[in-house]
């Protein structure tokens, strides 16, 4: 150990060769300040003609990201360096994907939200509206009632299909069925849509058909690969010695897959199962062709045309007319209570995984 | 204790297990059933185009494979940029949010990320077509001047930035929060007992997570990152609204002149399109199909190579 | 810690139950008041059921703005548009999947040669002009106002030929306007349209030599941006400096629109040169009674004439097989062709009102629908 010479106080063994614990906040600090500094010198000589924040936020991190590789090479040796450059990787791809999905919201949040608050968004439907006026009612109940039934159908078939391929498929089923799985993830939308609407021409002979329960269908198509991909992937991490344990003990496999297997990972399908919802909730091309549009309520799933709300962002961005503003407010707004109702729905889920799962260390 | 041997012993079947199985099984086969009626659909309906003659084909083509080649590599290409941005990106978030935030904020940043799956893809164009587009054409302008020398960003820089960089972008970010999840769950399943044996023998954070953590969770990430592929794939009204496309084969990522992708095709000629030309289109739904299938192997092939780590065989 | 936590699971089901709530008791809709309990003063039409249609996304914001004031005045009445293009449209006609369809181009022979199984058999569908929009070259450069272009000009920006804002092909046009010397983004269509067609249209009619490509639906040379639909065009625009583009009028909204050489002399875009130019224009040949396709023509040179127009028909069997579905679609094509339905159009989506003497054929032929 080296032996300070100076008159100061004897250095901490436990803290010689590591960096004073501010040093990596005044380096981030420091490189986002100086290339502030530097954008705000390439503006005021005219270079650019707004401040570019995105820009000194992205270049300053990555300065930092050297820096620090630099810096602590230099104090604290090849590892600790390593170590730190990876940390600070990580950190910069989480601010690397913060950045689009902050300009995201504050994009729908300013143009959505002074729509979304006006009274008449809740209570309205678009039926006999040209002004400003109108509202989402339609379109929330068609979304709400084709997602749900989307879930009830593709839920418990994707769910059991990921038990059959952990826990009993063995084989050349059990293979085929996960390499169709994989290509089911490959379905264009349209694609699902387009079926959809010829599976059910040729059911009902009609060629017209539009339901809300043909959009349920085509949602479903999309949505069981997703939940069986990730249902499949938590399944498999539950350890074996859980399972052995069960059976050890005299409890039937089905009784373990129940009661053992699920809710040890329950955590993780409900999150795959709402992630599966939010990737089709947000769905237009197919529930443009198979559920069609409309300005008013229906709640009938079975008959008739149904609106939902990504059909009537894109329909009211599409067809503005001459008064733009009306139809770019309301598409918004639009956007914004879609992300509202998955959010919602995430929270409730959330809720129910944590009730539902086993106490665990994390 | 003397046991009478004669033969395995044989274990009571139980209504239970008789009735879940068969169920799991016969769940499975339903998707069997129902891609098999995709892919029947799908080649029902293509036939016509497949064997169409010169000058019925849109795009003057004179068969069907000229007509679909371009968009078979613009959806190969946007797709693959989309994923060499967002599988780093991805894997770092996970990481940061599993092993590197503090315990109380982690589940919060989780929520916060799985946000972006909540955006419809419809929102996604538009923020692609308004503000990044916009926002991003004076560095596409910058990189062409400074960096234009390299083959990628050579070419006449476009003037509203509604290139296949752009929708590469817009694509990573509307794959990420799906890769970020499945990554995220992946690692925080990663046995405890390897990570502190790591740590116990004095790696470092970092040495402990390339030691323990992504061994452990490979096969996870690959299948991650095959979710998402799937998603950038087949994504269609985004592309749709943010691309400029053109009848063209190149690598350039900042010119006006883009190849197209197959979906974003398929909902720009649809609504005008009669006769063959539906077929056409259905047909390029069936390549991508296509597409996805051989991407999807390849992706089997590799994650079982790797199958030892995983907990369940 | 544990306590914080009890309180934002609880506050968050607090919310979760209120935007429930909100939903659940908002799903009366509050506009679609019950036609029975609507008041006596108007005398209640006896018309009831449902149309649906499919076609042109030009006519979309127009059916919007018809749908509304005939379902006022109709409240039993569900009239659905669904624009997902003209092809569609037609198609959906054709195979019975859609009651009438909207289309920016009249239906073509084959397609007349096979009858919608809606249609009384023996009896045929027909065109009836009923949108005209001008088609707006709209450009967005810092500071010029009152650009002036003609025919071959525009074709020469459209394919690729003039590259430069001062080229003298320009400049000529416009003496004395500040002209930058900047690089001209041209932004078109990425999706085929009807709006594609007519302009191409007129570009080979009157450019012919520049433009040496024949009218289509898709852009037909590899120059420029590409951008979907009126809206995405109009936004491409907006946000790129000195970038042009052919759009219909009523998205060219904070746009400048060029000015249009038109025999001898510029004409600013108006509605009624559009709706002149096509009342004028010569019938398609070879339609059934009762069709009135129009062959557009581009080279009218009246004063304040506006060649550059797009018309979108409403395309109806004549006699349909059901008998209140067809009084239903009289009805409401009435309402469309009346004054009252093209002044909604106009405010609501931009359209050119049909002049006076085409009007009146309309209205001759609707009143043959049965």
């Amino acid at each position: 150990m080296a032996v300070s010479t100076a008159a100061g106080p004897m250095p901490n063994a436990l803290t010689t060769g590591r960096l004073p614990k501010g040093t990596i906040w005044m380096v981030l600090g420091g490189s986002w300040l100086l290339l502030g500094l530097v954008f705000g010198l390439v503006q005021m000589a005219g270079g650019t003609k707004q401040y570019n924040l995105v820009g000194a936020l992205f270049l300053g991190t990555v300065l930092f990201d050297i820096l620090v590789f630099v810096i602590s090479y230099l104090v604290e040796g090849v590892r600790q360096a390593r170590d730190r450059l990876a940390t600070s990787l990580v950190t910069t791809a989480f601010i690397i994907a913060l950045l689009p999905l902050v300009s995201l919201i504050y994009t729908v949040l300013l143009n959505g939200l002074g729509r979304m608050i006006q009274p008449s968004f809740f209570s309205q439907s678009m039926r006999n509206v040209l002004g400003a006026e109108g509202g989402a009612v339609h379109a929330i109940v068609g979304t709400l009632e084709i997602t749900a039934v989307a879930a009830l159908i593709s839920v418990p078939i994707g769910l059991l299909t990921s038990i059959y391929l952990v826990e009993y498929g063995r084989g050349t089923l059990a293979r085929v069925i996960t390499f169709m799985v994989d290509v089911m993830t490959g379905i264009p939308s349209i694609v699902a849509g387009l079926f959809a609407y010829a599976f059910f021409v040729l059911v009902t002979g009609n060629v017209g058909y539009r339901s809300g329960l043909g959009g349920s269908i085509a949602l479903a198509v999309l949505m069981i690969p997703v939940v069986v991909r990730s249902s499949e992937e938590m399944l498999k991490l539950v350890p074996n010695e859980l399972r052995e344990a069960s059976y050890a003990l005299g409890v039937p496999k089905w009784l373990t897959v129940v009661k053992i297997v699920i809710p040890t990972s329950i955590a993780g399908i409900t999150t795959g199962v709402m992630l599966s919802i939010a990737r089709v909730i947000g769905e237009t091309a197919p529930l443009l062709i198979i559920a069609g549009l409309t300005d008013s309520v229906n709640y009938d799933l079975v008959h008739d045309r149904m609106m939902t709300l990504p059909v009537l962002v894109y329909t009211q961005y599409s067809n503005q007319g001459a008064h733009q503003s009306d139809f770019v407010n309301r598409a918004w707004a639009g956007a914004l209570t879609l992300i509202l109702i998955v959010m919602a729905l995430n929270l409730v889920a959330r809720l129910i995984a944590r009730i539902f799962a086993p106490k665990l260390g994390r | 204790m003397a046991t009478p041997t004669t033969g395995a012993i044989k274990a009571r079947v139980r209504l239970g297990d008789r009735v879940f199985s068969s169920s799991t099984v016969f769940a499975g086969s339903l998707i069997l059933v129902l891609l098999a009626a995709v892919a029947i659909f799908l080649i029902v309906q293509s036939i016509p185009a497949i064997t169409a003659k010169a000058g019925t084909l849109p795009n003057a083509a004179p068969n069907f494979w000229v007509y679909v080649w371009p968009l078979v590599f613009g959806t190969v290409w946007a797709a693959a940029i989309a994923l060499v941005i967002a599988i780093p990106i991805s894997i770092g978030v996970a990481l940061f949010i599993s092993h590197y935030a503090p315990r109380k904020l982690s589940q919060g940043l989780g929520y916060v990320i799985d946000l972006l799956a909540a955006v419809p893809s419809v929102v996604f164009g538009l923020w692609g077509v308004l503000v990044l587009a916009k926002g991003i054409q004076p560095f596409f302008v910058w990189l062409n001047e400074n960096l234009g020398w390299i083959p990628l960003f050579g070419g006449v820089v476009s003037g509203t930035g509604k290139t296949v960089l752009t929708v590469a972008i817009v694509l990573a970010v509307m794959v990420l929060p799906i890769m970020t999840a499945v990554c995220r769950e992946i690692f925080l399943q990663t046995p405890v007992l390897h990570e502190e044996a790591a740590l116990a023998l004095g790696a470092t954070r970092w040495e402990m997570i390339r030691v323990a953590v992504l061994p452990f969770a490979r096969p996870g990430i690959i299948s991650a990152s095959m979710l998402g592929l799937g998603r950038a794939l087949g994504e269609t009204l985004a592309v749709a609204m943010v691309l400029s496309p053109a009848i063209v084969i190149n690598f350039f990522l900042l010119t006006a002149q883009n190849p197209n992708t197959i979906a974003a095709n398929i909902a720009l000629q649809f609504p005008e399109a009669s006769g063959v030309g539906i077929n056409t289109l259905i047909a390029s739904g069936l390549v991508l199909f296509v597409i996805t299938f051989i991407v999807n192997a390849i992706a089997r092939i590799a994650v079982n190579r790797r199958k030892a780590f995983s907990g369940a065989n | 810690m544990n306590v914080n936590r009890r309180i934002v699971t609880r506050a968050s089901s607090i919310a979760a139950i209120a935007i429930a709530a909100t939903i659940v008791l908002s799903s009366c809709a509050a506009n679609e008041a019950a036609p029975s309990t609507s008041g006596s003063a108007a005398p209640v039409s006896k018309l009831s059921g449902t149309l649906n249609g499919i076609g042109s996304s030009a006519q979309g914001a127009a059916q919007t703005a018809w749908i509304a004031g005939f379902q006022t005045s109709n409240p039993k009445v569900t009239i659905n548009y669904d624009p997902q293009g003209s092809g569609a449209g037609r198609t959906n006609f054709i195979s019975g999947a859609a009651d009438f369809a909207g289309s920016d181009a009249a239906l073509k022979d084959t397609e007349i040669a096979t009858p919608s199984p809606l249609c009384k058999s023996g009896t045929k569908a027909i065109d009836l002009p009923v949108y005209i929009s001008p088609i707006a070259i709209a450009y967005n450069v810092a500071g010029l106002k009152d650009l002036k272009l003609d025919a071959a000009t525009i074709a020469g920006i459209f394919k690729g030929a003039i590259t430069k804002w001062d080229d003298a092909a320009i400049k000529s046009l416009n003496s004395g306007a500040t002209l930058p010397s900047a690089p001209i983004t041209v932004v078109h269509r990425s999706d085929d349209s009807g709006t594609t067609q007519n302009f191409t249209d007129y570009l080979s009619a009157n450019a012919p030599t520049v433009w040496d490509k024949p009218a289509a639906q898709t852009f037909p040379y590899a120059v420029g941006d590409a951008a979907k639909g009126t809206s995405g065009v109009a936004d491409a625009v907006k946000g790129a400096a000195n970038s042009i583009a052919y759009i219909d009028e009523s998205g060219a909204t904070g746009l400048g629109i060029a000015q249009l050489k038109v025999g001898d002399s510029f004409v600013k875009i108006n509605a009624a040169g559009a709706a002149d130019v096509v009342a004028k224009s010569p019938a398609a040949t070879g339609r059934g009674t009762n069709d009135l396709a129009i062959a557009i023509d581009r080279k009218n040179t009246d004063k304040n004439a506006w060649p550059l127009v797009l018309v979108s028909y409403l395309i109806v069997c004549n006699t349909y097989d059901d008998a209140a579905k067809g009084s239903l679609v009289k009805a409401y094509a009435s309402y469309v062709a009346s004054a009252e339905g093209q002044a909604a159009a106009a405010t609501q989506a931009g359209s050119s009102p049909l002049a006076k003497d085409l009007a009146a054929k309309v209205a001759a032929a609707i009143a043959t629908i049965k």
